[in-house]
């Protein structure tokens, strides 16, 4: 059960102006929701994780290891073929195969990680409940916080809200 | 805030006064998609027609081909490779362009790309697509291509992994994969501006299961930002390593004209050339087809002629290099090879490639030239039907001119040669046509970024 306060903002300043204020005035941020990124939105949200792209380096160094000890395994041991009186295990030409897949499997260990974060594909999300909520992919810009519980700490935020600005605050629930 | 203001000049640079509101560019970039009325497509169907029957006389010709075998191309016993693995070189090049343009353009912090990066890596997959066909189809038994796959058989046999023809698999389908993530992540946010501001519920549908149930949150923004960067990281040595892997299908030879340590750079430029021309073209095609005036403007084509430029004096000095490294490695077969491409069978088209490649594009030091729209377009075609005789004739001396004197023999095409390259063609236009009207051609929220350091504080 989360219980929000969305506020619906015009510009991009306005919302970056009110997320700051709210942040100094206590209210707890939940999001922000914009058509495109606004810088320093994240880092207010305490989002400043990057272990995304540690993620990918694992993945893509698992996938070239793999396919490296694919080609040591079948050239060196499975069936080994002298050609030439080349070595069996000709390391400088078995070094594009690993390259190529490991940063394939880098960048889809990438968009599978990034895809488990963000909790997507979500077609349906109960913001979308907000009439004009559309608009946040086109030229509007919203602030979600965490509605305090109790009633009277409610209004007053919805109050301290308009006072930042903001054209519109919804309450959603689910 | 320099850094802001900067980006403030920038948008006022790139986009025209049309453009410049985020309503505006969502309206210009969605209006193809979502307003098909106010457009007649008139043009664009007779491109689809012309196209469409073209891209039957691909499918006839690959018919013919895996009927009647290679036999029906002009490949002889000396000359085994001819159209279709220059072809090969050629279309893979232009596939390199989109991933390479976008990816180091990002990795840069040129804001213009946003008006072409989304056509430039749609290009890009539908020609590294096409690429891919023409050594499976010059392998003269193609239906058994998947042998390159290490897979348990029943020969219990494995890909011979010291063969540079296993590295182009490898590298042409990571590529494609990868270029594949890498464009429709960037397309995301777009598909859900689309999503929001469909009409019907077919649009709205089809729009919403693709956009994943994007809804702009900073949160995924910020992972997203981080994604796509470390993408493009990766995506620069990937494109690079995947030209060179092509340029060592000859490097890694004995051949005379072909064992040089130069070709893998050199092809890369070479790819980075073609492909920029090809957008180019693409760029001008889309601006006036789609009306995308505002986003697409004369600042663009200056800029990418300066590109071509630059790549142009690169390429030049390639071939200076070879030649001097004819001369001064002191071979006798390469001497002969340099004289024989100058002065032999295929001297016309030679010389007509350095013209191409070498001279026509030093007209860009005009700015009168980069700015010109109908300049640039002509210069840039001329320049990729020059990037492709380039490829025809590294195939094509060296094969005809090798070390054994009575190997020597010349090289003719056939109808079906030019069925197969001009159907291959058509069915990249094919391929276009159909994106232009189903994705954004622009990226929308790119374009918003660019232009929110207005009005950002």
């Amino acid at each position: 059960m989360s219980a929000l306060l969305v506020a619906e903002f015009h510009e991009a300043g306005a919302l970056t102006t009110a997320a700051r204020a709210a942040t100094s005035a206590g209210l707890p941020l939940a999001d922000a929701f914009s058509p495109f990124p606004i810088e320093g939105m994240a880092e207010l949200l305490g989002e400043t994780s990057t272990r995304l792209r540690i993620w990918m380096f694992v993945g893509g160094i698992a996938v070239a290891a793999l396919a490296y000890a694919t080609e040591v395994w079948s050239a060196v041991y499975n069936y080994p073929i002298d050609s030439g009186g080349r070595p069996e295990h000709s390391w400088p030409a078995f070094l594009l195969f690993p390259f190529a897949v490991g940063i394939f499997g880098a960048a889809l260990t990438g968009f599978i990680g990034l895809l488990v974060k963000c909790g997507l594909p979500r077609l349906h999300h109960p913001l979308f409940e907000i009439n004009g909520f559309e608009r946040v992919t086109q030229d509007r810009f919203m602030l979600a916080l965490h509605a305090p519980p109790a009633d009277a700490d409610k209004r007053s935020a919805v109050d301290w809200l308009k006072q930042a600005g903001a054209d519109n605050v919804w309450e959603l629930e689910w | 805030m320099s850094s802001r203001d900067d980006r403030a000049k920038e948008a006022l640079r790139w986009i025209a006064p049309a453009g410049r509101s985020i309503d505006a560019v969502n309206a210009i970039v969605a209006a193809p998609l979502l307003e098909r009325q106010r457009w007649s497509w008139r043009t664009w169907w007779i491109a689809f027609a012309v196209s469409l029957a073209l891209t039957g006389a691909m499918a006839i010709s690959i018919a013919w081909l895996l009927i009647e075998g290679i036999g029906i191309f002009g490949n002889n016993t000396t000359v085994v490779w001819g159209f279709p693995i220059a072809n090969y070189v050629w279309w893979i090049g232009i596939g390199n362009a989109g991933t390479l343009i976008s990816a180091m353009l990002l990795l840069l912090r040129q804001h213009w790309r946003a008006s072409i990066n989304r056509f430039a890596e749609a290009m890009t997959l539908f020609a590294a697509a096409i690429a891919g066909i023409f050594p499976i189809l010059h392998l003269g038994r193609p239906l058994y291509f998947y042998w390159l796959a290490p897979y348990p058989n029943t020969m219990a046999l494995w890909p011979q992994w010291r063969s540079a023809l296993i590295w182009d698999f490898w590298a042409i389908s990571s590529y494609i994969l990868f270029s594949l993530l890498f464009w429709y992540i960037g397309l995301v946010p777009d598909l859900a501006t689309l999503r929001d501001r469909a009409k019907g519920t077919m649009a709205r549908t089809l729009f919403g299961i693709f956009a994943l149930g994007w809804r702009g949150s900073a949160r995924h923004w910020h992972t997203l930002h981080i994604y796509h960067m470390t993408m493009a990281c990766l995506g620069v040595p990937l494109v690079v390593s995947l030209h060179s892997v092509v340029g060592l299908d000859f490097a890694a030879s004995l051949m005379p004209g072909w064992a040089e340590t130069i070709f893998p750079p050199y092809f890369v430029v070479g790819a980075m050339y073609s492909g920029f021309t090809m957008v180019i073209v693409l760029a001008a095609a889309v601006r006036w087809g789609l009306r995308m005036q505002a986003l697409i403007t004369i600042e663009h084509f200056e800029v990418m002629a300066k590109m071509l430029l630059a790549a142009s004096t690169i390429m030049t000095l390639s071939y200076c290099t070879e030649w001097f490294t004819a001369w001064y490695g002191g071979e006798g077969a390469e001497r002969r090879l340099v004289v024989y491409a100058f002065t032999g069978d295929y001297r016309v088209l030679y010389w007509l490639m350095l013209v191409f490649n070498c001279v026509i594009a030093q007209a860009f030091w005009f700015p009168a030239a980069r700015r010109s729209i109908a300049a640039v377009v002509t210069i840039g075609i001329l320049i990729n039907v020059g990037m492709w005789l380039e490829r025809m004739t590294i195939v094509l001396n060296t094969l005809s001119h090798g070390y054994a004197v009575s190997m020597w023999r010349t090289y003719a095409p056939t109808l079906w040669d030019f069925l197969l390259l001009f159907g291959s063609l058509g069915f990249f236009a094919l391929l276009f046509l159909i994106f232009c009207r189903a994705l954004p051609v622009v990226s929308m929220h790119e374009t918003r970024r660019l232009l929110s350091a207005e009005a950002q504080p």
